[in-house]
């Protein structure tokens, strides 16, 4: 299935919420309201001609000085041999392999003083690191997640390091953090 | 340091106790196990067949803190890291010694001006005794670094020190 196809059944789906899809290129991207988000995944997810079943990965794109954050979810549909999305029994491991059923990416524009996304993790297990991951770096709030926390930096970290304004931090816990000369002088010595 | 120093007067039976234990210190140093990049792998080669950091005694990978007396910061510091490092450094005995393996270790390396997660140098958290610069270091360079500590530890005598004016 191509991207073009997937873009038209969901604009066919969903009139509004699908606004543009840019299917051209080595990267076909459809742009999804942020509101309507959850219900196209599920419909994305469980309607049998795209059975996108597989969430790939999930960016953050800070637009900065734009006053917009993207969050690009990369979908895959992983065919069976015979062409079901899901069969079983399993094939063995020395049947044919898995197709490729076809790929799309959703882009959700979101606005930068607030970015605020329903959670999918409960459509792709998947989504669970990946959105702590985009609130970790970028600050994208992902409304019913299980466990909303950081995933790479520390608990007590402030901000968010990928976004375009961020600010280093002086120092982290007592120890000098700044790139400067002047951090020479708390070097340990025995 | 360690239970036996700083207690003796200086003299000649001092001198060969001295002799004694720094040989076998410096001939029994028991790493601890514990690697965080990139580094860690070429001290992993080095502790292997091909390069064979068992010629120099320093080959007894030690799993926990408690048993080692060298810590061989291999790799990356992030922030995260940091507080961790310092607990293992903690919980090693007395005395112990600290190798500060590759770019990152020593100074924060290609992520000083723009890691914000990464320590600018160990030696901001840990006392480091010997700095073995490279990006990684080639095994030569660890075993280069391990003799050099070795030489460092053959210094060592168990007298009292002198007495130092101190003017801070």
């Amino acid at each position: 299935m191509t991207a073009q196809e997937v873009a038209d059944i969901l604009k066919q789906r969903f009139p509004v919420a699908v606004a543009d899809a840019a299917v051209e290129g080595p990267h076909p991207c459809v742009a999804v309201t942020p509101e309507a988000w959850h219900e196209v995944a599920v419909f994305l997810r469980d309607d049998p001609r795209l059975a996108m079943n597989m969430l790939r990965c999930i960016s953050g794109v800070d637009r900065h000085p734009e006053p917009q954050i993207d969050v690009v979810y990369e979908l895959i549909a992983m065919r069976a041999p015979g062409g079901a999305a899901r069969q079983e029994p399993r094939p063995p491991a020395s049947a044919e392999l898995w197709q490729n059923g076809g790929t799309i990416a959703i882009r959700v524009r979101l606005p930068r003083d607030n970015p605020r996304v329903r959670s999918v993790a409960d459509v792709w297990p998947a989504a669970d690191w990946l959105e702590r991951e985009t609130f970790d770096l970028l600050g994208v709030t992902f409304d019913g997640h299980p466990d909303p926390r950081r995933i790479l930096c520390p608990d007590d970290w402030i901000g968010h390091p990928l976004r375009k304004d961020y600010e280093f931090p002086k120092e982290y816990q007592g120890i000098p953090a700044a790139a400067a000369p002047e951090s020479d002088s708390s070097r340990v010595t025995k | 340091m360690g239970w036996l120093h700083n207690r003796f007067e200086e003299n000649l039976a001092i001198t060969s106790v001295n002799w004694a234990l720094n040989w076998a210190r410096s001939s029994s140093i028991w790493p601890m196990t514990f690697g965080l990049a990139c580094c860690a792998i070429e001290m992993m080669a080095a502790g292997a067949s091909r390069f064979d950091l068992d010629r120099f005694g320093a080959g007894a990978f030690r799993a926990t803190p408690r048993q080692s007396d060298l810590m061989v910061v291999a790799g990356t510091v992030t922030f995260k890291m940091a507080s961790r490092i310092r607990r293992l450094y903690n919980q090693m005995p007395d005395p112990k010694y600290v190798l500060a393996m590759g770019a990152c270790t020593i100074g924060g390396g290609p992520y000083f001006k723009y890691g914000y997660h990464v320590v600018k140098g160990v030696d901001l958290i840990v006392p480091v005794d010997v700095y073995i610069p490279g990006c990684p270091p080639r095994p030569e360079a660890l075993l280069e670094g391990l003799m050099r500590l070795q030489d460092k530890m053959k210094r060592e005598t168990i007298a009292k020190k002198p007495a130092t004016d101190s003017h801070d």
